[in-house]
């Protein structure tokens, strides 16, 4: 597997540390219901498609990604910064 | 009062040539981090261009005479062979990392067959130009790997794992001079 | 039997070998397979289960029968397929699998018992009597089942990764391969052709035959040429590509020593992780063989293996052959032999409408039904209409049509699909994003095609990538249509082998269909046919078309079994390589490390570092009497420890306090410049990430140090949370670990030492202070902090001064009655004291299992917080940290009960992290979790190592068991 990391180019997946769903950025306000973080902690879908999720280039430029991918086929859609997305 | 001596990181290693690949280990020399706030990217360009660098684009490397610039992450790059100059300070975060990492310039046609041991990205010159500049892993240690000639690299790991490096390079050379043997 | 004037092996270089013990002669260029061929040897091999005589049944890598071990210097490698190992000067190669020797091996009984040892024996025969199973059945199993043998030794070979890049990979060098790979040179791509065979040309070598109106080899060699003359080409021949995986990338297999003597540094393999934008597959095809009674016995082989060994090896596998085929392969063949001198006994062809004119005797719609021979062919039965007659023959060549070798194809899930035309599965377009088979691997079999073939899935590829494609012209070859076989199974009474392999006749496929196993799933689980090291490379088909015709189903309908990577066995001494020894992983080494060797300190690792374990005096017996030592000296002297292991992580920016209080549970906002402060850091979910004190080094810039364990965790978690909630802010960090080292000087004399070794004298540090100082004119940092619950500083120069101040620091402290302590002494000083490590900040405790939960601030947010006030996390049914004393010895990971207590896990109260000795209170410590351990000071409790057979009472005190007040780290 392969991924392009979008300042240091396509790399081997060995490059990258795993982390799981993107949802881990949507952190809740201070004060949230239990719910609220019940979910953001725990709660994940499990799609056969389409998922994001979080990588971390250890082994190159240290940036967090977000990966767009689909489970079922295998293909990378997107490769972005998080870092990226305030400037969004 | 005591007299501390500085040691290098190499202190007492000798060059190998084998396989048509010289492996000579580097002197220390000054390093320092620029990462730069956000922001600062105007201000910091100003202050480094007496030098004759500017900031360099992401897997690239600048340099003016013994001074190099050589990007190391987002809107960080390492200043090598010089001091940073006063001014930056507001523009960007520096940090000395000298001593802290340990180099070694690595030559000879074959290079790339070399290098595809031990490092998982296209180091061929065509993918891998003068200019260049990555972090990748060399084996399992993260470095920076810098193209300095057309058939020449210098890779940079963390001082503390230079034995390591050192090791993992010379196996390397072994193993191509047995095939060439082979071959001959 | 060697045939003059045939084969392009190199008869001016002869050489020997051993096979059993025995020499043997061979030359350049042969195979194991085809010198003892050569040398009349057919018996190489016993069969997995029924330990049948066995020899080669093709010439590839796909042979299911002769697998043979290698006794090398450094290795024994079992399995390795004589039709693919090449012979050279001292090999040492023994048959397997055999009770006794190769010709009379005991375990033949089996094929006796083999009304008893049909598919799925084992679950039916080993049920009773139930205590006979571990006694009796599974000794007896193991001692018969499995191949060659391991040597229980350490592999001493050496083996080797690469990576390779290309624009274009090229599976194989047949006529596809090597057609797409000079198209695609001539156009200029990067090019990686590969081929498993020392040699290529794919079948053209095995055939023979001529393109272009010259001998095929000769077409063959000037490719060669020109590919092996171009820098953009790697031509990599004994490389097997072995596997497909996700975006382009390859696994691939390169014989680099294995065919010649080992020598030193010479890699036996290589692992390829090659990196393709475009793949051609052409691979090729495989022949089937033909189930029919005893039709595993040496001497039977597929035609174009029988091909092979003639035209590449000048080898006829006997001396009077027979041929069972319905295609024009089998003419050709016989009148291959004929012109070579061989005595061809007849030809069978199952076709009834086929020419008999030949020049030996043709039996058309005639079927071979049985063979005899115990250790080699030695005559078939044929079968013609209502007669039934035997042909004397030691060399039968049969072959049941073809099968494209579209394995790698599947790896990415894709499902063959079954072709009428061909009678074969077919490669599914698109599998394998970017790879395309071409020619035979595709079902595309003649010449002709193949060429055509790989020009155009070259020219496509090439094309897609945007690159400009010369029109080569095609060296006229033969175009004959292939004609499809469905000739699988001939019937009748006796055992016809499918799976040569594993044993697998036809007999135990109808049984599974007959017992419900109709699913090819299930059918290949319960009779283990495509299970063996050649996963069912010949015998796929077969299986499903009995299974089909069991079933009463068409074959597309059965269905096929995926195949999956790795194409051929690959060793794992070849995909671990780089792994071993030094290059398992790097080695860390402090800047005092020759310094402490030079004390003849033993050295232990911590995470990647390597640290000095004790400082052994002479005199001294054993690691604990230093200890003490070493403890001693900080509690009443002073001691001097390398602490540069610990992360340290320096800060910068306006909104570095701002981030700090958001990664920590406490404050550092209102920490003042020159002032250290003891942080807790937790993960999102509540639970304790890491600690380690942080240092205000000025306005915007701190300093803040992790533990050893977890710097490089601690690096990515803050990465993370600056990069996912703050990334606008003005902050930069960087790991400084490497730039600093950094000493504790501890002890009621710390103090002295420092004033005789800094430039100036230390004015008022106060306890959690941090000043600039110099040290032999080198600026350094000096922090006042505590690991041992003495007066501790930890003194940080430049890297490259670390050694001599080391050195400095320990002679000093020797001249005062102390010295160097190492990690034994360095853990028994903060046991005494009750600091915490990772052993206690496992990742499963909270702050307030460790008594910190006041350090959470209430005023502010910071990661972690909500998490660790959920329900459950803060109350009495907690397990927590407490110490523990007594006389006797105690454990880490002892757990704990309540006296009288039953002892069994649901009266568990908890468990010990760290112990030691105390030397200062003579007495054994530990730190522990207990639940409600707060509450509960004073209590004695019991606890037990099942392990370690300890079973001792201990007083529950609270973790500080040293100077609670802190009077003397403030002294």
């Amino acid at each position: 597997m392969r991924l392009k990391c979008p300042l240091c180019g396509e790399r081997d997946r060995r490059e990258f540390y795993y982390s799981g769903a993107a949802d881990y950025l949507s952190r809740p306000e201070a004060g949230a219901a239990p719910a609220a973080w019940d979910d953001y902690l725990h709660n994940r879908d499990n799609p056969a498609g389409v998922t994001r999720d979080l990588w971390y280039h250890e082994q190159g430029c240290a940036q967090w990604l977000v990966v767009t991918r689909n489970t079922v086929t295998h293909e990378i859609t997107a490769v972005e910064l998080v870092a990226g997305r305030a400037a969004e | 009062m005591p007299e501390l001596i500085a040691k290098q990181a190499w202190a007492g290693q000798a060059s190998v040539t084998k396989a048509g690949l010289s492996l000579v280990p580097l002197e220390d020399r000054a390093i320092w981090s620029v990462a730069l706030f956000p922001g600062g990217a105007e201000a910091a360009g100003a202050v480094l261009a007496p030098l004759g660098l500017g900031f360099p684009q992401p897997n690239r490397w600048v340099s003016a005479g013994a001074a190099r610039l050589v990007w190391t992450g987002r809107d960080q790059a390492f200043l090598m062979g010089a001091e940073p100059p006063a001014g930056l300070a507001g523009a960007a975060a520096v940090t000395d990392q000298s001593g802290g990492w340990a180099g070694v310039a690595l030559s000879g046609p074959g290079l790339a067959q070399a290098l595809a041991r031990l490092v998982p990205v296209d180091l061929t010159p065509a993918a891998f130009p003068e200019g260049a500049a990555i972090r990748a892993p060399v084996n399992h240690m993260s470095a920076v790997i810098l193209r300095t000639g057309a058939e020449a690299v210098e890779i940079w790991v963390f001082r503390s794992m230079a034995r390591t490096l050192w090791h993992e390079l010379a196996e390397v050379l072994d193993r191509l001079e047995a095939r060439i043997a082979i071959k001959g | 039997m060697r045939v003059e004037g045939k084969g392009i092996i190199d008869r001016s270089h002869p050489l020997r070998f051993t096979f059993d013990g025995k020499s043997y002669g061979g030359y350049r260029g042969d195979t194991l397979a085809s010198a003892l061929l050569a040398n009349d040897v057919r018996l190489m091999g016993r069969s997995f289960k029924y330990h049948r005589p066995r020899g080669p049944l093709t010439a590839g890598s796909e042979e299911p029968n002769a697998l043979v071990e290698i006794h090398g210097k450094t290795n024994q490698t079992p399995n390795v397929r004589a039709t693919m190992l090449e012979v050279f000067d001292g090999l040492d190669v023994r048959s397997q699998n055999r009770m006794g020797t190769l010709k009379y091996d005991l375990l033949e009984v089996n094929d006796l018992l083999a009304p008893f040892l049909s598919a799925g024996f084992y679950y039916k025969t080993f049920m009773w009597p139930r205590a006979f199973w571990e006694r009796v059945y599974e000794p007896v199993i193991r001692r018969a089942a499995g191949l060659g043998s391991l040597s229980g030794k350490h592999d001493e070979g050496v083996y080797e990764k690469a990576w390779a890049w290309c624009d274009l990979l090229v599976i194989g060098a047949g006529p596809t391969g090597l057609m797409a790979a000079l198209t695609a040179a001539r156009a200029g791509a990067q090019v990686i052709l590969a081929d498993e065979n020392p040699l290529l040309g794919g079948r053209l070598v095995g055939d023979g035959g001529t393109l272009g109106g010259e001998p095929a080899a000769i077409w063959v060699a000037g490719v060669e040429a020109e590919l092996r003359s171009m820098p953009n080409v790697r031509v990599m021949t004994r490389t097997t590509v072995t596997g497909a995986y996700d975006n382009g990338t390859f696994g691939a297999l390169e014989r680099v020593g294995l065919h010649r003597p080992a020598r030193p540094n010479l890699p036996r393999e290589c692992f390829w992780r090659i990196v393709a934008k475009r793949a051609v597959l052409g691979a090729g095809a495989l022949e089937r063989p033909i189930a029919f009674p005893d039709n595993d016995r040496p001497g039977i082989l597929l035609t174009s293996a029988v091909r092979t060994y003639l035209n590449r090896f000048g080898v006829v596998p006997g001396r009077r052959v027979t041929i069972f085929d319905g295609s024009e392969a089998g003419r050709v063949l016989a009148r291959e032999l004929m012109a070579a001198g061989v005595q061809v006994a007849a030809i069978i062809d199952p076709r009834a409408e086929a020419s008999g004119l030949e020049d030996c005797p043709v039996h058309l719609g005639a079927q071979v039904v049985g063979s005899r021979g115990r250790l080699g062919l030695r005559a078939i039965t044929v079968r013609k209409g209502a007669e039934t007659f035997e042909i004397e023959t030691d060399c039968l060549a049969m072959s049941g049509g073809w099968n494209p070798s579209l394995h790698l194809t599947c790896h990415m899930n894709g499902r063959p699909r079954w072709s009428e035309d061909i009678m074969a599965f077919v490669p599914m377009e698109g599998a394998v994003p970017g790879l395309t088979a071409a020619g035979a691997a595709a079902g595309r079999f003649s010449t002709h095609a193949a060429l055509g073939d790989g020009k155009a899935a070259a020219t496509a590829a090439l094309k897609d990538l945007g690159m400009a494609v010369p029109d080569l012209p095609l060296p006229a070859a033969e175009d004959a249509p292939y004609e499809p076989r469905a000739l699988w199974d001939v019937g009748g009474e006796g055992r016809a082998w499918i799976d040569f392999a594993n044993d697998v006749t036809t007999k135990d496929v109808r049984l599974a269909a007959k017992e419900n196993y109709t699913s090819v799933e299930h059918m290949k689980r319960y009779t283990t046919q495509g299970m063996a090291p050649d996963q069912g490379k010949s015998s796929n088909v077969a299986a499903l078309a009995v299974l089909a015709d069991a079933t009463g189903r068409s074959i597309a309908d059965t269905g096929i079994t995926t195949f999956r990577p790795p194409f051929v066995p690959v060793s794992i001494a070849s995909m671990g390589a780089g792994g071993r020894g030094a290059g398992f992983a790097p080695q860390r080494f402090l800047t005092s490390d020759q310094a402490s060797r030079d004390r003849g300190a033993p050295m232990i690792e911590a995470g990647l570092w390597y640290r000095p374990s004790y400082f052994p005096k002479p005199g001294e017996t054993g690691w604990k009497e230093a200890c003490d030592r070493e403890v001693g000296w900080v509690r009443t002297a002073v001691g001097v420890a390398d602490v540069s292991t610990l992360g340290k992580i320096d800060i910068q920016g306006r909104d570095a306090a701002r981030f700090l209080d958001f990664v920590y549970t406490n404050t550092f906002s209102t920490l003042p410049v020159g002032r250290v402060r003891y942080g807790l850091m937790l993960r999102e979910d509540g639970m304790v990430l890491d600690d380690g004190t942080t240092a205000r080094l000025g306005e915007n810039h701190f300093l803040m140090t992790t533990t050893t364990a977890a710097a490089g965790l601690v690096m990515r978690h803050l990465d993370f949370v600056h990069q996912a909630f703050c990334a606008d802010w003005d902050l930069r960090f960087l790991s400084v670990t490497e730039s600093w080292a950094q000493f504790a000087v501890a002890g009621p004399m710390a103090r002295a030492l420092l004033n005789a070794t800094l430039d100036a004298p230390l004015g008022d540090l106060p306890f959690m202070g941090v000043t600039t100082v110099r040290v032999g004119g080198v600026e350094a940092r000096l922090f006042r902090i505590s690991f041992s619950g003495e007066e501790g500083y930890e003194l940080a120069v430049p890297t490259r001064y670390g050694e001599a101040l080391f050195r400095d620091l320990v002679g000093r402290a020797e001249t005062m009655g102390g010295g160097p302590y190492g990690m034994e002494a360095l853990n028994v000083l903060r046991i005494e004291k009750g600091f915490i490590t990772h052993a206690e900040i496992h990742g499963r405790v909270t702050a307030f299992d460790i008594g910190m939960e006041k350090m959470v601030s209430a005023k502010k947010d910071c990661i972690g917080k909500a998490a660790a006030q959920r329900p459950g996390l803060t109350g009495p049914e907690r397990q927590q940290l407490v110490g523990l004393k007594t006389h006797a010895p105690l454990t880490a990971g002892a757990h704990l009960f309540r006296p009288g207590a039953v002892v069994e896990p649901a009266t568990d109260e908890g468990y010990v992290t760290s112990v030691c000795w105390s030397p200062t209170l003579n007495c054994w410590l530990a730190l522990a979790f207990l639940a409600d351990g707060r509450a509960r000071h004073g209590e004695q409790i019991r606890l037990v190592d099942h392990l370690r057979d300890i079973d001792v009472t201990c007083e529950v005190t609270g973790p500080v068991f040293l100077d609670p007040d802190g009077g003397r780290m403030r002294a």
